[in-house]
């Protein structure tokens, strides 16, 4: 009994590396997969692996391609972790990309550097409307958040088409008649600069920093502390006298922000405008989606997030090489992607039941009953 | 413009559409409905449908036989249901997250067997309307409700069934019983985890059959992401519905009315942008949901997982 107490650090350990064993196991039966396929395993790998590190571009379209799922798993770290369920990312990247790109596009008097700062604002404004709604929603009308923001993505996805389709179309395609779904081209003063001769801009730098913010935010501030008590235990909050419904709403607004971001970054550093194919994942790439898979692999820990962000623009940039040399399609991936998240949801139940014996076994040598002052969760916590 | 539409041809072709569009909702929401009740939420019904569809398109393709076909998505469905099960009642994990990895899941292979064993978006003969005799015949009315095809029809039988199993059955109150209180079934020798796994391979089965309803009965093609939402408003018709299969109906109708009504809106060119009518449905849902939902409570049990105290 006594040892397991003693290998406390092993437990973290291990703890800490379920999720690359889920990786792992999905990328596991990912061959399985591509065997009855009949592609060879290790050669779509070694695709996919040259397709996302093999080269100094290819390096850089990676973190290019992770930066929306950091900035939207950042939220998602939020949110989650005050018990709201966010599925709404697609459509908070679309309408915070709509604000941005309004912005870049009729503010064209002002200097560079103000209009991609007040372009990043209105990212970040028109993210946190759209998932302040189903906050508010949640709070006071008792809706469910998984609906209404799934809702609110349908919503997203018209208002986009309708706008890049009609008032805000290209004017260069509004005479064409194939009216491709686009807005005109950003002024080249008003692009994220960029970090080397690659396709990686600004905004990979932007979202790392605002990584640490979130991190400093939900474990060193009291907004982030209510925000995880509400998600801990609402009830206990309430009478702690925090002002639970507030606090639901703030995290699904703060959420919404971030993927706001994560779209405001795709027009002014990847594509310098904004531009679809009639689809959600036409703009978004479906980062909404993955930037959820990112925060659940890193743990919904704001740091941890960055690599396995990485991790999977890596995934989704390989994808495409994989694509080309062995004629696997990159679906693949999303299907993986989903095996991941099924993957690292169970795997807590080993992390459970390890705590569980540990406190039991505590309990047994009356060394240290199990305590619950929040000074004790918030190491539990930020140590996960 | 907009008197086009009070036309008594246009009228019927709206409701006809709209009893016809209601068939997958239907299927996967009652379906879910049964998974709720005994506390499950299963997200992942997109996925389920994808799949469904993909199954019962392919076989129905490969071999000729749409029954085939259904059996297809009844078995693949039931499968993700298993599995989905598993993880839920098994292993304990939280069920909104879990679902979107079934979702990813679906959505990714089922577009990844599409493409290596299809290639290209083909064509089948789904099922032919059937004409009830005697009724078919009534003006307006028959061509409404008894000029549908066999799943259409079979949709609508669900309701009533899955009525009388939830409310009159022991199953039913086993199902309810395992949603409200757990702790109080289990210490009534009603097994909570075998409940569980009947509610959620049910669902996933009828998730599969609403799938193979667009694959081959409604749509009669299969295309990656071609439930594009669907299954997620599935899921909301539930809560809509106050998880009863009568509002759960009411809730499909007025979905699919809605939808049906804009469709027709773009058929006769009446100039509303087609973008705001393809939103109507969803502001509408949200609307209703922020009516009707702080009225009734959702089952006790809903996503918490069972474990019994030693």
């Amino acid at each position: 009994m006594k040892k397991i107490i003693q290998s406390e650090w092993v437990s973290r350990l291990i703890d800490a590396s379920l999720p690359v064993f889920a990786a792992l196991a999905a990328l596991l039966l990912g061959a399985v997969m591509l065997f009855l396929l009949k592609v060879n395993p290790i050669e779509a790998y070694k695709a996919l692996w040259d397709g996302a590190f093999g080269s100094t571009n290819a390096f850089a379209e990676t973190l290019v391609k992770a930066t929306p799922l950091l900035l939207v798993g950042l939220g998602i770290c939020i949110s989650f972790r005050g018990d709201v369920i966010n599925i709404g990312g697609e459509g908070q990247m679309i309408i915070g990309a709509i604000l941005a790109t309004w912005v870049g596009l009729n503010f064209t008097g002002l200097p560079g550097w103000l209009v991609i700062t007040l372009s990043m604002f209105a990212g970040f404004l028109g993210g946190a409307i759209w998932g302040g709604i189903p906050g508010v929603l949640k709070a006071y009308f008792r809706v469910n958040e998984i609906l209404s923001t799934v809702m609110m993505n349908a919503i997203a996805v018209q208002m986009m088409n309708f706008l890049l389709r009609g008032p805000m179309i290209d004017p260069s395609q509004a005479e064409l008649a194939s009216k491709i779904p686009q807005t005109a081209r950003l002024l080249e003063i008003f692009r994220l600069p960029r970090l080397a001769p690659t396709r990686l801009h600004l905004g990979a730098l932007i979202a790392v920093i605002l990584a640490v913010l979130v991190y400093i935010l939900l474990w060193r501030t009291t907004l982030g502390y209510r925000i995880r008590a509400v998600g801990q235990n609402p009830n206990a909050s309430r009478y702690a006298g925090i002002k639970v419904q507030r606090y639901v709403v703030l995290a699904l607004l703060l959420s919404g922000a971030f993927s706001g971001m994560a779209g405001a970054t795709q027009v002014f550093g990847v594509n310098y405008r904004m531009i679809t194919d009639g689809s959600s994942s036409g703009f978004t790439g479906s980062a909404g989606f993955n930037g959820i898979v990112a925060a659940l692999f890193g743990q919904l820990h704001p740091i941890l997030t960055i690599p396995a962000s990485i991790l999977f623009g890596a995934l989704l940039v390989g994808a495409n090489k994989m694509q080309r040399v062995v004629q696997v399609p990159s679906a693949l991936i999303i299907a993986l992607n989903g095996l991941v998240v099924v993957f690292v949801v169970s795997s807590e139940f080993w992390r459970r039941r390890r705590q569980r014996r540990r406190l039991a076994a505590a309990k047994q040598n009356d060394e240290s009953p199990p305590q619950s002052d929040p000074e004790q969760y918030q190491q539990v916590e930020s140590g996960a | 413009m907009i008197s086009e539409l009070f036309t008594v041809t246009v009228l019927i072709g709206i409701l006809a559409s709209g009893i016809r569009l209601a068939t997958p909702y239907l299927y996967a929401s009652i379906g879910e409905t049964f998974g709720q009740r005994s506390g499950v939420l299963n997200l992942g019904v997109e996925g389920q449908m994808l799949l469904g569809a993909f199954a019962a398109f392919y076989v129905a393709l490969t071999t000729g036989s749409l029954w085939l076909g259904i059996l297809a998505a009844m078995i693949v469905g039931a499968l993700m249901g298993l599995i989905m099960a598993f993880v839920t009642v098994n292993l304990h994990a939280q069920q909104g997250i879990s679902g979107i990895g079934f979702y990813l899941f679906g959505l990714g292979l089922s577009d990844l067997l599409f493409q290596k064993l299809m290639g290209t978006v083909e064509t089948v003969k789904g099922f032919p309307p059937i004409k009830i005799p005697w009724f078919s015949s009534i003006p307006g009315v028959g061509e409404i409700f008894f000029s549908q095809n066999i799943l259409v029809y079979g949709a609508y039988l669900l309701v009533p069934l899955a009525w009388f199993v939830l409310n009159k059955t022991t199953l039913g109150l086993k199902i309810r019983s395992v949603g409200e209180n757990p702790d109080a079934a289990d210490s009534l020798g009603v097994s909570v985890a075998r409940i569980r796994y009947f509610t959620i391979i049910l669902g996933g089965t009828l998730s599969g059959i609403a799938g193979a309803s667009l694959s081959i009965a409604l749509l009669n093609v299969f295309q990656q992401n071609m439930t594009s939402g669907l299954g997620f408003i599935a899921v909301a018709l539930v809560y809509f519905g106050a998880w009863r299969p009568w509002g759960v109906l009411g809730g499909a109708l007025l979905f699919s009315m809605v939808n049906s009504l804009q469709l027709w809106i773009q058929v006769l060119g009446i100039p509303i942008p087609s973008e705001i009518a393809v939103m109507m449905p969803y502001v509408l849902t949200i609307l209703v949901l922020v009516i009707t939902v702080s009225r009734v409570r959702a089952p006790s049990a809903l996503t918490k997982p069972f474990e019994r105290e030693d």
